[in-house]
């Protein structure tokens, strides 16, 4: 009888999945893209996703052994920062640049503010950010056929964009953004596994629509605007970073107010900047606003009135 | 130790005022690009704080309590003044990588910060070994967080190319990011260092008076006998004085 009326605190269910699950779930997802990108890019675009993940597994575990902290490379999540960040990389990137941009997203975004689940900004996109900053000329740098030249989407302007390349992923562009196909394969692939949900993606592109409609000089045009949505990061960030765990609100109405912020500022970035993309900026300045938008959009708990909360 | 000396070093180690104290942090963390940045704006500031560490001791009983504020401030503008003219004068191009940062010596918290804490309380040559220590407590400051951005950021060092990093430049430790990042490197090895002194038998003076002689947050200060004691101690405690 009293085994029938054991006593313990909640959550009396759960679910199987941990970090290492949801992670390996996400890496599973990002094969498409990767070995899109490889086929694309060749074997330098291979060599740099290797390096990448190698030194953010390495420098993990050397600065947990550094600080005698517990060893947690086994979650996978240091694997996923550095295939996610040798994804934002043109594959002309020297090697040096790619392990220096992996120790700075693993060691300086996440591992100082305590490790996994307390990280202010993506690792990935702080350590994108930080190669941006420090090394505009080669980060900036894109080869496709071994031909330099600029993006699509820094050519949206002149006009001759071919949409379908852009929707296939033959162009120019960092190792993981050009093809739109296997990127939306691998978001479909993270939404049937529930380990996102469309609210944030699907704001986010909604409100980032809209914006090109309005102030992006073209009106209505489609082909302006597919090639806007599948040009640059967007794709990949709005489904594989927007949506990271630890830097996206969790309460419903966050994650709109998120994703609307999200498409705003990229629309800004993009027509009113002076670089062409606007995906990394638009992600880490929202991800400072987290804590901001959780808090104002606490749901009332069920008996708790307004005036006595306020009253407080 | 003789005291003058023990001012001079209290500046330096103890009390740095960049890696310890925190203060003077505009200018630490905006003119540092360069090491000959770094030790320029330490070396002005050097002089304008013992000049007027000085002569605000020796007005010191002259000085209303009530006005002390702008007294302090017209004494350290005037010689702020003079070095501004001098550096225009005789190392032009160092004033003008330095720009509005030396006129802002005369708002930087160290020099007001000493003033009303040390100078003001004590005679003329200890004011004036608290403004040397200090003052170069704050070049060495800068002037290693100079060396390492400018390392890094252009590979040279105090303007000479170090050949072998031509190719490696990273243009963050440039800008106002790679300030912070270098600084906050700096002081957490600062902080090993002192830690492993103290282990070693060399712990640091504590503060008189129950929880670090703040008696705001004690239910018992009322019928405290140690009150005296520690309010003294906590009065110093702005001044950082005490032995």
């Amino acid at each position: 009888m009293s085994n029938l009326l054991k006593v313990s605190s909640s959550p009396h269910i759960r679910a199987k999945d941990d970090s290492s699950i949801i992670m390996l779930y996400v890496i599973i997802a990002l094969m498409p893209t990767t070995l899109f990108g490889i086929i694309n890019f060749g074997i330098r675009a291979l060599l740099l996703v290797a390096v990448c993940i190698a030194t953010c597994v390495l420098s993990e575990f050397l600065f947990e052994k550094a600080v005698g902290k517990k060893n947690t490379i086994g979650d996978l999540s240091a694997a996923v920062t550095g295939l996610l960040l040798a994804l934002n990389l043109p594959h002309t990137l020297p090697v040096w640049q790619a392990v220096l941009g992996s120790v700075f997203a693993i060691v300086v975004v996440k591992m100082l503010f305590g490790g996994l689940g307390q990280n202010f900004m993506n690792p990935a996109l702080g350590g994108r950010v930080f190669l941006l900053i420090s090394f505009a000329g080669t980060m900036t740098h894109f080869e496709y056929d071994g031909v330099a030249g600029p993006t699509p989407l820094a050519s949206i302007g002149g006009g001759n964009v071919n949409t379908l390349d852009m929707l296939i992923g033959r162009t120019a562009g960092t190792i993981g953004e050009t093809s739109t196909i296997c990127i939306l394969i691998g978001a479909i692939i993270l939404i049937l596994l529930g380990v996102i949900d469309l609210v944030i993606p699907g704001v986010y592109i909604l409100t980032f629509s809209l914006f090109v409609i309005l102030f992006g000089g073209h009106g209505f045009d489609t082909a302006f605007l597919v090639a806007h949505l599948c040009g640059g990061g967007l794709m990949l960030g709005a489904f594989f970073m927007a949506t990271d765990y630890v830097t996206s609100p969790i309460t419903p109405l966050g994650k709109v107010i998120f994703g609307i912020c999200l498409g705003i500022l990229t629309g800004i970035f993009r027509f009113f900047g002076n670089s062409a993309e606007g995906v990394s900026y638009a992600i880490i300045f929202c991800n400072l606003l987290v804590p901001l938008i959780e808090k104002i959009t606490v749901p009332r708990a069920f008996g708790i009135s307004r005036e006595v909360k306020s009253n407080e | 130790m003789n005291k003058n000396l023990e001012r001079v070093f209290n500046g330096l180690w103890k009390e740095n005022p960049t890696f310890v104290l925190m203060l003077g942090m505009c200018p630490t963390l905006a003119v540092t690009t360069s090491a000959i940045n770094g030790i320029g704006m330490g070396l002005s500031t050097t002089v304008v704080l013992v000049l007027s560490n000085m002569l605000i001791s020796a007005l010191r009983n002259l000085i209303p309590d009530r006005v002390r504020m702008p007294a302090f401030i017209v004494v350290v503008a005037s010689f702020v003044t003079i070095v501004q003219f001098l550096m225009e004068g005789f190392t032009p191009s160092l004033y003008e990588s330095l720009g509005i940062y030396i006129p802002l010596i005369v708002v930087n918290c160290i020099i007001l910060g000493r003033a009303e804490s040390y100078a003001s309380k004590n005679p003329v040559i200890p004011s004036m070994f608290d403004g040397i220590g200090m003052g170069l407590g704050f070049t060495v400051g800068l002037t290693l967080i100079g060396m390492v951005r400018e390392i890094l950021a252009n590979g040279s060092i105090f303007g000479a190319t170090i050949a072998p990093l031509n190719d490696y430049h990273i243009t963050l430790f440039g800008l106002a990011p790679g300030a912070f990042f270098v600084l906050g490197c700096l002081v957490a090895i600062m902080n090993v260092i002192r830690r492993n002194m103290e282990a070693k038998g060399k712990p640091l003076p504590a503060v008189q008076g129950c929880l670090g002689g703040d008696c705001s947050g004690c239910t018992l200060s009322s019928a405290c006998t140690g009150k005296t004691l520690a309010n003294k101690a906590n009065d110093n405690n702005t001044g950082k004085e005490e032995e």
